[in-house]
């Protein structure tokens, strides 16, 4: 490497370091001058700003370089840094009353915030599978600890309890994996994998790697049958580290998802894509089917965030251009739904837990129209319904299943979307027609922006997707053309 | 695999010497005279008010535990980077130095957040 | 037989026997020290194949920094009062039947033959060139560097990859250590507001005085 190379960490840097300052400016008697979320959302600010910077100075740095190929500073890892920069920011603005409540101590808070998007970014660029763990132990290190960050609710410390161990044993499984993967290809790095690979026929031991893999990494996007954790976690966590688990964390591990199979498993498509079909199959049935009866909003989302899980598995699973534009249409729009939910959800609630069943939401509609429609827009995104982002995201899914042969996935998909109506309809039900007295608003200017900005992307998004979809298309290119060759060689 | 055999013959000479002075040698030398008093685990000569397990350590341990592998680790790295210190040159001393650098920043902040005081 | 093989059966059976027994001593003490055999077990495991490094780092990480930990959380929680259940859960027999099976895949699966090159990665892990500054072969009394290639230099050949090849790896491993040690700080530690830290003065005596409270109350 040459120190050139540094140039591409820059972003990263800047970030580590910012998150190292939060960490200590407190001790420092630095406490009394600044506010801590204001220096976070500069700290993002920045780290945006040169990644852009970054990326226009050194415009398309391949797959292969950087860091002995470490470390990719490509299209595909931009659209991704700046997806996460943007969750962490949102999250930002949501756990401010949180963190106003209690009494936890904000700015380790905001640093572990820092810590969990540097994984991310490390996720989002590493070509080589240690990067890609390294990135990902750092991600979710932070966010066992935050899920945990209500110390004295028994619910937060068994959330990241139960977060914590099985997290840890998705590790080991996905390490083993990546070893039976280097033990058969000699190499860690994507690209040298898919080389390896081009020679190799069949073997058993590369398909326990993969399976190994894909196990630890379907525990990372909560797909089932490695889903058991979901609901109690982001019902335990603080609600505005739920928002962050079920859109950041888990566009990262999309992210990853994605790199790993397109770049150096798409020799070995025939082999894994019936697994990961039956998986996205059950994650669909088990999250839409186990939704229809909760009772708690967050436990609802839980379960709707592992059928969203299945849906972008199918992107995975079709392995061509739509696929993959496809998974990043719905990863993008998902963010801004999710979140926009979150803020909602955040408004309802006066202390701790309340305010988070489905019954709480009754008689939004009369007492604030605007946030009950903007719960309506962010629903029917969710169910994919036409107007709304949603159904650009799951179009392309679903158009992606057909294209490769999964029709039977993508009718599962269908259906499946179609009873997610069911329970997102119940909460539209409850704020619309039910008459209830508790549904009251009591919003900060923070949480009231963060709803307004993403109902606007949403409905903007769904009307008119071109921008969104020239910009996907050429984030997606470079990862694709590799897969493709390397796919042609094999075959 | 000739070189290890060494450290099996170290190994079986440092494993002998717990079990002989322990097991063998002392229980031969030693008068054995036993009462109830000198049976109890001593307590700097007070009676032994209540077993060991009796009362929860405090976490305080536990948080200076933790450190201690943190910097424990800490130490695996340095291993093999001491060892090619000469080949690795300035860039392998920078490249420690930022390692180390992250560990201080959380030195630092264990100490100011009172972790390491004992009150 | 050879004497390696010999020595792997050895410590391959107490390996297999310790970890059985963690699982089922009662005392968790016990359990903890079957633990720490196992894991010295492992690391001789290690040194036979040739990874020095590793098995090093088995016996300084785990053995030394690991089974500290879990002496320290067996004392955290009142062993003397846990229920007295059984050693085998109720589920014990599915447990046990996926076990096997998993048992049986690794062994169809992970088996010599279906590995890259393994004799190049063998080399390449224990090895390194090296300059020397020696006496030079021609002209004697004149001292030059000569390439060597050293064998048996496991430790050497990890710090020449972690150090150059892994330099992402590495430095963001610090910072993964770097959040460990806050989780631990920010779990363990008891929370102080903002108004509490200004008058932790304050704080710390009440706190003292509860203490003492807690022992007065105990001795009686």
């Amino acid at each position: 490497m040459s120190l050139n190379d540094l140039i591409f960490l820059l972003p990263e840097i800047i970030l580590a370091t910012g998150a190292s300052l939060l960490l200590i400016a407190p001790v420092t008697g630095l406490r009394d001058s600044i506010s801590a979320k204001w220096a976070m959302i500069a700290l993002l600010i920045i780290t945006a700003g040169s990644l852009l910077a970054c990326s226009w100075a050194v415009p398309g740095m391949e797959q292969t370089a950087g860091f002995a190929r470490m470390f990719a500073l490509d299209a595909f890892s931009i659209f991704f840094k700046l997806l996460f920069l943007f969750v962490v920011a949102i999250v930002v603005l949501l756990s401010d009353d949180f963190l106003r409540e209690s009494r936890y101590s904000t700015w380790e808070y905001y640093s572990l915030l820092g810590f969990a998007l540097c994984g991310m970014m490390f996720m989002a660029s590493g070509v080589h599978l240690a990067t890609i763990y390294i990135g990902l132990e750092l991600l979710s290190l932070s966010s066992y600890i935050l899920a945990g960050y209500y110390k004295n609710e028994q619910k937060s410390t068994e959330a990241a309890m139960k977060y914590f161990v099985l997290g840890a044993v998705s590790s080991a499984i996905l390490l083993y994996g990546i070893s039976l993967i280097y033990g058969v290809c000699g190499t860690l790095n994507l690209l040298d994998i898919a080389r390896a690979l081009s020679t190799v026929v069949s073997n058993d031991a590369l398909m326990f790697g993969v399976i190994l893999l894909a196990c630890g990494l379907c525990f990372k996007i909560a797909a089932a049958p490695f889903h058991v954790w979901t609901p109690d976690v982001y019902e335990g966590a603080p609600t505005p580290i739920t928002a962050f688990l079920s859109t950041g964390s888990k566009a990262a591990a999309f992210a990853i998802f994605v790199r790993i199979f397109y770049v150096a498993l798409p020799g070995f498509h025939l082999d894994w894509s019936m697994v990961l079909a039956t998986v996205a199959a059950l994650s669909m049935i088990v999250g839409n089917l186990a939704a229809i009866t909760q009772e708690s909003v967050k436990r609802l989302l839980a379960y709707s965030s592992i059928a969203h899980a299945g849906y972008v598995l199918m992107g995975i699973v079709a392995m061509n251009v739509m696929g993959l534009r496809g998974v990043l249409v719905y990863s993008f729009v998902y963010v801004f739904a999710n979140l926009g939910i979150w803020s909602i959800v955040l408004m309802m609630k006066r202390h701790e837990y309340a305010g988070e069943k489905v019954s709480d939401f009754e008689g939004l509609h009369s007492r604030s129209p605007f946030w009950a429609f903007s719960m309506f827009v962010f629903l029917l995104s969710l169910g994919g319904i036409p107007p709304t982002a949603g159904f650009i995201g799951k179009y392309f899914l679903f158009y992606a299943a057909v294209q490769a042969g999964f029709g039977w996935l993508a009718i599962i998909a269908v259906l499946m979307s179609a009873v997610s109506m069911f329970y997102y309809l119940r909460i539209v039900v409850a704020m619309y027609l039910r008459d209830g007295k508790e549904a009251d608003v009591t919003a900060s200017g923070a949480l009231k922006f963060v709803a307004a900005v993403c109902v606007v992307a949403t409905i903007v998004f769904g009307v008119v997707p071109n921008d969104l979809i020239d910009q996907v298309s050429s984030s997606a290119k470079g990862l694709h053309n590799k897969g493709a060759v390397t796919r042609n060689a094999t075959r | 695999m000739a070189n290890y055999s060494v450290l099996l013959v170290a190994a079986l000479i440092v494993l002998s010497v717990p079990v002989l002075t322990l097991f063998i040698i002392t229980p031969l030398i030693r008068a054995s005279r036993a009462n109830k008093v000198k049976l109890e685990p001593y307590e700097c000569g007070v009676p032994a008010s209540s077993l060991a397990f009796d009362h929860r350590f405090s976490v305080r341990y536990f948080l200076i535990a933790v450190l201690f592998i943190v910097f424990d680790v800490e130490t695996v790295f340095l291993f093999p980077w001491a060892i090619r210190f000469k080949q690795l040159g300035l860039f392998g001393a920078v490249e420690m130095a930022v390692f180390l650098a992250i560990l201080l920043i959380g030195y630092f902040y264990a100490w100011k957040r009172k972790v390491l005081s004992w009150v | 037989m050879t004497p390696a093989f010999a020595v792997f059966l050895i410590v391959g059976t107490i390996a297999v026997a310790s970890s059985i027994l963690v699982i089922s001593m009662r005392n968790p003490v016990h359990s903890a020290l079957f633990l720490l055999l196992t894991f010295l077990c492992v690391a001789v495991l290690f040194v036979m194949k040739g990874a020095e490094f590793v098995g090093a780092v088995q016996v300084l990480v785990y053995a030394g920094g690991i089974m500290v930990l879990f002496l320290f959380v067996v004392m955290l929680i009142n062993v003397r009062h846990l229920p007295d259940e059984k050693v085998l859960s109720n589920f014990w027999k599915g447990g046990f039947a996926v076990g096997l099976g998993v048992f049986i895949l690794f062994v169809a699966v992970v088996r010599p033959g279906v590995y890259h090159d393994e004799q190049l990665d063998k080399s390449r892990l224990t090895s390194v060139k090296e300059r020397i500054w020696t006496e030079s072969h021609k002209n004697p009394g004149t001292y030059t560097y000569r390439r060597v290639h050293r064998t048996n230099a496991n430790s050497e050949a990890v710090g020449m990859a972690l150090y150059t090849d892994y330099l992402v790896p590495f430095e963001v491993a610090s910072l993964f250590l770097l959040v460990a040690m806050i989780g631990a700080i920010v779990i363990g530690k008891r929370e102080l507001s903002a108004t509490e830290e200004e008058t932790a003065q304050q704080f710390i005596l009440e706190r003292v005085e509860t203490e003492k409270e807690v022992k007065e109350a105990m001795s009686a």
